[in-house]
Order: C-alpha cells, then structure tokens, then sequence
C-alpha cells in the first residue's frame, strides 16, 4: 500500500453494503472525511456563535472573521446582490477548505482530490448560475457570449470561444481543485517514499523537501479553497450583473 | 481575453490529461466509477444538511452578534458623546454662576459702599449744619454780650466812681456827670479794651 503513491486516494468501504435500487451508496472512508469535515465546521461555528460577548473570545473571534472574510470577499466580486448566496458560498468556502485541511493530516483521506466531488460541486454552482443568470435576464442573458465592442468579422469566432468557455467553467473549476490537490498529495508521498528507500544517510533531502513541501501544501489547501469559492463569485457575478 | 485563453487552455488540458490516464486503466482510483454514486450521496448528503444548519441557525446568529457588537458599540460612543456634552453644559452653567454670583457679590459691594458712603456724606452734612448753627449761635451770643459788654462796664464804671466820689467826697455827684465822663473815656479807650 504504502510503494502506490496514488493508494492514499483508494475509496474502500467502512462497514456493510448499502444498496438503494441499483445504486450503490455504501458508506465509505470519503464519505466518513466529508462527516468529519461538516460536524467540525459545525461545531467550531456554533461553539463561534453561542455566546455573544463585546469582548470575543478565540471560538466567536475565529467565526467572526471567518464571516466577515468571506462577505467581503463576496461583496468585492460580486456586489452586494449576491447577499442572498451568501450562506451558500460559505459553506462551499468552509467545506472544500475543511476537506483539504482534514486531507493534510497524514494517513487521512482527502475528499476534494477526488474528481467526482468537485465535479459535482463544480457543475451544481454551474447549473446555479447558469438559472439564475436567466431568472434575472431572460434571454438577455446570452448576451454574455456577444461582448461588445468586437468587430463584425469576428463575432462568430468569438461568440463560439466564449460558449465553449462557459461550458468550461464547470470543468475548469472541479479539475483545478482536484488536479491541485491530488498533485501535491501525489508529490507528498513520492517523496516519503524517497526518504525511507534513501535510508538514514541520503534521506535528509528528501525529508527536508517534504517539510517544505507540507508548508506549501497547506497553503494550497487554503488557496485552493478561496480560487474556488471567489470563482463562483464571479460567475455568480456574471449572473447578477450582466456587463460583458 | 486572457481569463478565456487561460480556462480554455485547462479545458483542453483536462481532455488530454483524461486521455492519458483513462490509458492506463487503475492508475487512478479518482477514475474508478465504482464508489461515485456513494460519493455523489455523501456529498449531497453532509453538504446539504452543513448548509441548512449554517445558513439557519449559525450564520444568522454569527450575523447577529456582529450587528448587536457594533449597535452596541455605536450607542456606547452616543452615550459617552452626550455625557460629555452634559458634562460640558454643567461646566459651563456652573462658571456662569461663578460669574454671576461674582457680579452680584461686587454689585452688592459696591451699594453697600455707596450707601456707606452716603451716609458717611449726609451724617457729616447734618452735623456740619449742627456745628454751624451752634458756631451761629455762639458767636450770635458773643455779639450780644460783646454788644451789651461796654455798656455794662460803663453802668459798673459809672456805678462804682460815683459811690467812689461819694465816699471820697462824702456828697452826691450828679451822676448823669459821671456818665458822660465814662462815656467819653470808654469811647477813648475801647480801642484798647475790646481790641477793635
């Protein structure tokens, strides 16, 4: 298990098997991380919001910038008609950043390596956007593939690159986050590896590697989180305020 | 324009990235269709339930707290604003009386030294006018006895010589005589007597 860089990604199950109809919804070690994720995002941000004191203490300070880190993030990109997508792309913000967080500890299981997660994630903000872009336009809102300002000749071109590009979205954004962290994971093992097949005398640049390795990796962790969670901001942005 | 290039360059990296691992079949456990769907479930399941939780219970009341922090703080400024401008107005109410009660302190000084003074000015007045009169009065009565001095002295002269001649003579003397004599002598030398 341990020679497979790409074993810590293996999905196995925890306990029986659980069948509804023909599919298969067993529960499973990413099914228990994405528990694991949710009740300790739960947890801190209630513990965060249960008493209200003028004076925070760390649980409530921790929540507090939390909330006004990403409102303002949402305000930044998206003004402030995406105040009513607010909860929502906070618990994706929290949610990817807890899953890649949990995924740092060693000998854990990170849910958002796997494509079929942020795909989902990926294509329900991208069906998100894509209703409500026509609640708020009608069909006006496929004026988002005619920019303006661009020269007759090349309009068709351009309005072909620019659905393509739309169509993207979904894709780009789950394969970002999933590609980023199952690289970095991916690296983190190749060389752990290293350092045990080096042995004691070749095995402290490898091992020195991996440290700083850990230290970047954690910053992708969060990076990661806050590309996904202002990518949906500006497609929501998109959305609500058509200006291309 | 770079934004586009930028997402379809990722696009098509993914399609060819997909290619190259779909090649080797097993090399990635992430392709392995065999848990998505309790993946997919998983996800809708604690995410879904994570975003009623937060978007009803906890972020309304993180929301809350922030919004009754800050009222909080804002009426606390207020209150502190308006004590010192209490404050202020009771500084200035208490200097005024320092001031006013400083006017009518020398306000009142200053009557009571005028009438002081008056009085000191009447008083003397009146007793001046007492002292003139009895001055009047004197001299008034030193005139009188001034007056009527000589012609006692005359009587008392005219008086005394004629029982001296009488005596000395031993018979009467005309005394009307006698008083012009005196008469005479006194008007010579009342110069010399009353120094007039």
């Amino acid at each position: 298990m341990a020679a497979n860089p790409m074993s810590q990604f293996d999905v196995y199950r925890i306990g029986p098997e659980i069948k509804v109809g023909a599919f298969d919804i067993s529960f499973t070690n990413a099914s228990l991380f994405m528990i694991i994720s949710t009740v300790s995002i739960l947890l801190v941000f209630n513990l965060g919001s249960k008493r209200n004191s003028v004076l925070p203490n760390k649980m409530q300070l921790l929540s507090e910038l939390s909330y006004t880190f990403v409102a303002k993030m949402i305000s930044d990109t998206a003004g402030s008609k995406a105040k009513p997508y607010f909860a929502f792309i906070f618990s994706l913000f929290m949610f990817v950043l807890f899953c890649n967080m949990f995924g740092m500890i060693p000998y854990t299981f990170t849910v958002t390596s796997h494509i079929i997660v942020t795909f989902i994630l990926a294509s329900f903000i991208f069906i998100g956007v894509t209703i409500i872009g026509f609640i708020k336009h009608g069909f006006g809102y496929l004026k988002l593939f005619v920019p303006s300002g661009v020269p007759a000749v090349l309009l068709p071109l351009i309005v072909v690159i620019e659905i393509i590009s739309y169509l993207s979205r979904p894709i780009s954004l789950s394969v970002r986050l999933f590609a980023n962290m199952m690289a970095g994971h991916t690296m983190m093992k190749v060389f752990g590896g290293f350092v045990i097949s080096l042995g004691l005398v070749g095995g402290w640049l490898p091992l020195s590697f991996s440290v700083a390795l850990t230290g970047l990796e954690i910053l992708v962790a969060f990076l990661q989180a806050y590309v996904f969670a202002i990518l949906t901001c500006i497609y929501l942005n998109d959305a609500l305020n058509l200006h291309h | 324009m770079i934004k586009k290039i930028y997402f379809q360059s990722i696009f098509f990296s993914f399609l060819f990235f997909k290619e190259a691992f779909a090649a080797e079949s097993g090399g990635m456990p992430q392709l392995n269709p065999e848990f998505w769907i309790s993946q997919i479930f998983w996800l809708i399941l604690t995410f879904g339930t994570m975003y009623v939780v937060l978007s009803k219970f906890i972020l309304p009341k993180i929301s809350n707290n922030l919004e009754s922090r800050k009222s909080q703080i804002l009426e606390n400024i207020e209150a502190a604003e308006k004590q010192r401008e209490d404050s202020e107005a009771k500084l200035k109410e208490y200097d005024e009386i320092i001031l006013k009660s400083k006017r009518e302190a020398k306000t009142m000084f200053n009557q009571t030294r005028e009438k002081a003074l008056k009085d000191i000015v009447s008083k003397k007045e009146v007793l001046d006018k007492q002292i003139d009169d009895e001055i009047n009065k004197a001299e008034k009565e030193i005139e009188v006895l001034r007056i009527s001095a000589p012609d006692k002295i005359n009587k008392i002269a005219i008086e005394t010589s004629s029982e001296l001649l009488e005596k000395l003579i031993g018979s009467g003397v005309n005394s009307s005589s006698i008083s012009a004599i005196v008469d005479d002598l006194s008007k010579r030398n009342g110069d010399k007597y009353y120094g007039n």
